[in-house]
């Protein structure tokens, strides 16, 4: 539910920087465990746009895989799930991708 | 967040619950028209009052915001009239950046916040009563209650005898940041106070937004099930302490504590874990020592 709130994140930053130029595209990068769904973003995006600068724009999104460092045997994995554990069964390790929730970029009309 | 398309609540509201002051959280941005914040990106440009109650209006674009254009060969513009504009923000930095805030307006005051989550039912209200009830007099507790509706929980923790603000989020699912920042002042809590948030009950929505608190404090209790911490990792993740409650009830119901702690310890091996009944009191003591101690920590840190 709260992807609701996350594209409203979304929608306001893209509108402050576009300041009344029209948005043709946003592209936001979504971390594998970033807790959020990027399908339920995709969903409300042109809802929440409707009615401003990016009301017409497509939204791209970059899924992220979640990656670690184990701190036991040194190696990289991927964590698919905040249940994923190191394959040498280490618990102890440090996320290196996969949580992020960023905007990237917007591709906006010329200024005058 | 915006009201008008329901993000952040319809009609999302905060009540003093000593004095009966309403206040509606204001709507961020209009939906109606073209242009999307032009109140606050309008021919008149407003100076900063990041402390005035509209402060999350105007232009600030947070501690990550570093937008730069590129015209021309350096950005590579898919076509004629595109210009790309590379934003690099976390789309929670306007929330992060009031969180920031928070904190260090709580840590100024060597005030210890905490942040309540559960599901709904699990029992952080009666726990609250429970320490307001035993800890009057020896901690200066105060408590923002956050639900979708009603001022009923407001109302529980009043009668036990603290100061409470009543935040009702609408159709919101969880707090903000901006909510306590709206909750704080009227709430008034003095130097040296702990202020408990109790968040609405959801153990999803609230992993994700930070309030400023120094800790989360994250329940469940033995009516709800062994999985629970598996179930909603982001949140048992988050926790500073876990709280597993209801244990009054264990001989009534097939429930492994074993197994609810070894669950708690997969997702978050450093938590502490502690085992309480708000009816009998059990391991209530845990509780009360744990919060002396943050608070203790908090008066320690606000000058380190």
């Amino acid at each position: 539910m709260h992807e609701l709130s996350i594209t409203c994140s979304i929608v306001e930053l893209v509108a402050e920087t576009a300041k009344g130029r029209k948005v043709h595209r946003v592209t936001v990068e979504i971390g594998q465990l970033s807790g959020v769904v990027s399908d339920s973003i995709a969903f409300w995006f042109p809802e929440v746009a409707r009615g401003t600068e990016a009301a017409e724009a497509s939204l791209e999104i970059r899924e992220v895989a979640a990656l670690a460092r184990c701190e036991t045997c040194g190696s990289e994995f991927p964590t698919p799930s905040m249940l994923s554990v190191c394959p040498c069964g280490s618990y102890q390790f440090r996320r290196l991708k996969g949580e992020e929730l960023n905007v990237k970029s917007i591709e906006l009309e010329e200024a005058l | 967040m915006c009201t008008n398309c329901g993000c952040q609540g319809d009609k999302a509201t905060v009540v003093d619950l000593q004095t009966g002051d309403t206040a509606a959280i204001p709507v961020l941005h209009q939906h109606e028209g073209d242009v999307l914040h032009s109140h606050s990106h309008g021919s008149h440009h407003h100076a900063d009052n990041y402390d005035g109650p509209n402060h999350h209006a105007h232009d600030h674009h947070g501690p990550h915001h570093h937008a730069h254009e590129h015209h021309g060969p350096h950005g590579a513009p898919p076509s004629a009239g595109v210009t790309i504009v590379d934003m690099e923000t976390r789309i929670l930095a306007k929330n992060d950046a009031l969180a920031a805030k928070n904190r260090a307006w709580f840590a100024g005051r060597e005030i210890l916040a905490l942040n309540l989550v559960s599901s709904p039912g699990a029992g952080k209200t009666t726990l609250l009563e429970r320490t307001i009830r035993d800890l009057a007099g020896e901690l200066p507790l105060y408590v923002i209650e956050g639900d979708q509706a009603t001022a009923k929980d407001g109302e529980r923790i009043r009668s036990a005898g603290a100061s409470v603000v009543q935040v009702n989020t609408g159709t919101g699912c969880h707090l903000n940041a901006d909510m306590v920042a709206r909750a704080v002042p009227m709430l008034k809590p003095g130097s040296g106070a702990v202020v408990l948030i109790e968040n609405v009950g959801n153990l999803v929505c609230p992993a994700l937004f930070d309030l400023g608190e120094r800790a989360k404090v994250v329940m469940f209790s033995v009516t709800e099930g062994e999985d629970k911490p598996l179930k909603y990792p982001y949140m048992f993740r988050a926790a500073t302490i876990v709280i597993l409650g209801k244990v009054d009830l264990l001989p009534h119901l097939d429930f492994s504590v074993a197994e609810a702690i070894a669950n708690v310890r997969r997702v978050n091996p450093e938590a502490k874990i502690l085992q309480i009944s708000s009816q009998t009191g059990e391991g209530t003591a845990g509780w009360y020592d744990w919060l002396r101690s943050e608070l203790s920590s908090a008066r320690q840190s606000a000058f380190g």
